[in-house]
């Protein structure tokens, strides 16, 4: 349980780190941010990068900025710093509500957004309230600084879309603006703090009919990657918030669980429709205060 | 990759030692710094025994490469004693209420409490429960380390009014 040898890179800027990885040629150079899992995955041998570029020190990758219709946080930002953020509590509420499940106070005080995000387990909290509130994601290299949404980083578990030469610098989060907007958010594991069997967010609008204006629902562990549950959301729309039971009928066509130690598919099916049909039930109560 | 050469500040003290940097926060604090009461268990971030104070904030030192501790502020579970070596009111609390059995997990239950109760001196139950919810007891004695949390809050308190 002993990482294998690297080199060690304590990068000052951005500048360097994006140097670093474009002349990595043969070598595999991986960043290091919070470690939180790539540690243990070194310590287990299944990653064995050559090089690691810490980016604890770049100046500018931890703020969280209130951009009036997104908010925009930097990639290094702790876990632990947006669960204890007023901002993110006020204008981001379901990514408040994500956040607190995500490993453990010892975890959260060094694990980033970033990090949970480009490592893409497929039961992570943040990449799944994110994906709900169609994030995007700001990748950097050398030659490039390019934009791209959080829906299709995703490839598979463990598998994001980020090229070996490009840094997570920032992730942006529309901000809804509206008065009747309620939030929900459910996951079961074994413990808390435990990684999720199945995760479920939910954030919802309410019209002032009592129908509902949009939804945006996402489900995780039901699939080698987080699932934003399109279907769902459409059949929300318009539909009157004390009515909603119809509006999951269709779930089980959107999510491809799989069974593994931890639960078997029809298990995970399950309890992803009674967990999102509660997460949309408190989005919706939330909604009406 | 040769060693490299760090200064950490270990329980008030700047040490510097020479580490490749492979080696783990946790390993470093053991073994070149011999402070063996931080405890090693399942070297990937699931039992809580090597717990530490980083810069003030409970982390897992098996989680940590040592080269990133450098310049950093640490303190282990032999810090959390006071200056004279008299153990500290949470410490006492534990005996008080025999929250220990093997004591594996000491070290990262104290460092965890200390860390709540820094924050949020009057926590309930729950409140404890989840801050010790990232540390294993393998002898399952909870009941007793949520005791010495609540006593140690109890006697804080009544020192204050």
């Amino acid at each position: 349980m002993k990482a294998a040898a690297f080199d060690y890179v304590r990068a000052a800027d951005l500048d360097e780190v994006c140097r670093l990885l474009a002349e990595a040629g043969d070598e595999e150079r991986k960043i290091i941010a919070g470690g939180q899992t790539l540690v243990p995955l070194m310590a287990m041998r299944m990653a064995r990068p050559d090089m690691l570029i810490d980016i604890n020190d770049v100046p500018g990758l931890s703020e969280i900025e209130d951009r009036g219709d997104q908010i925009a946080i930097g990639g290094c930002t702790r876990q632990r710093a947006v669960e204890r953020s007023d901002l993110i509590s006020g204008r981001l509420p379901l990514l408040a509500k994500a956040v607190r499940n995500v490993g453990h106070i010892q975890t959260r005080n060094r694990g980033t957004v970033g990090g949970s995000i480009v490592h893409g387990d497929p039961s992570a909290e943040i990449p799944l309230a994110a994906l709900a509130l169609e994030a995007t994601v700001v990748l950097r290299s050398a030659s490039a600084e390019t934009e791209i949404p959080l829906d299709g980083f995703f490839e598979a578990a463990m598998v994001t879309n980020i090229e070996p030469e490009q840094i997570l610098t920032e992730i942006r989060i529309p901000v809804w603006q509206g008065h009747a907007i309620g939030t929900g958010f459910h996951e079961t594991a074994s413990r808390q703090g435990d990684f999720a069997i199945v995760a479920a967010a939910a954030q919802v609008e309410l019209a002032g009919d009592g129908t509902i204006a949009r939804a945006a629902v996402s489900a995780g562990g039901v699939a080698p990657s987080p699932v934003k549950l399109r279907g769902v959301e459409a059949a929300l729309a318009g539909r009157q918030a004390d009515d909603l039971d119809a509006a999951f009928e269709g779930l089980g066509d959107e999510i491809d669980p799989d069974t593994d130690v931890h639960a078997t598919a029809a298990y995970r099916s399950r309890v992803a429709k009674k967990l999102v049909a509660r997460a949309v039930a408190d989005a919706v109560a939330e909604a009406k205060r | 990759m040769s060693e490299m050469e760090i200064t950490l500040n270990v329980n008030g003290r700047n040490r510097t030692v020479s580490v490749p940097p492979r080696m783990t926060l946790v390993d470093c604090l053991r073994d070149m710094l011999r402070l063996t009461g931080t405890h090693v268990g399942c070297e990937h971030g699931i039992c809580g025994a090597c717990s530490v104070m980083f810069d003030g904030e409970p982390v897992r030192s098996c989680l940590m490469f040592a080269v990133q501790a450098e310049g950093h502020k640490i303190t282990t579970v032999e810090g959390l004693a006071d200056d004279d070596g008299k153990i500290s009111d949470l410490q006492d609390s534990f005996w008080e209420c025999h929250a220990m059995q093997c004591g594996y997990c000491t070290p990262g239950m104290l460092v965890a409490s200390q860390a709540l109760l820094a924050e949020n001196p009057n926590p309930d139950d729950n409140e404890i429960r989840e801050a010790i919810s990232g540390n294993l007891c393998r002898c399952t004695g909870y009941q007793q380390i949520v005791e010495a949390v609540k006593m140690t809050a109890q006697r804080r308190r009544a020192v204050r009014s």
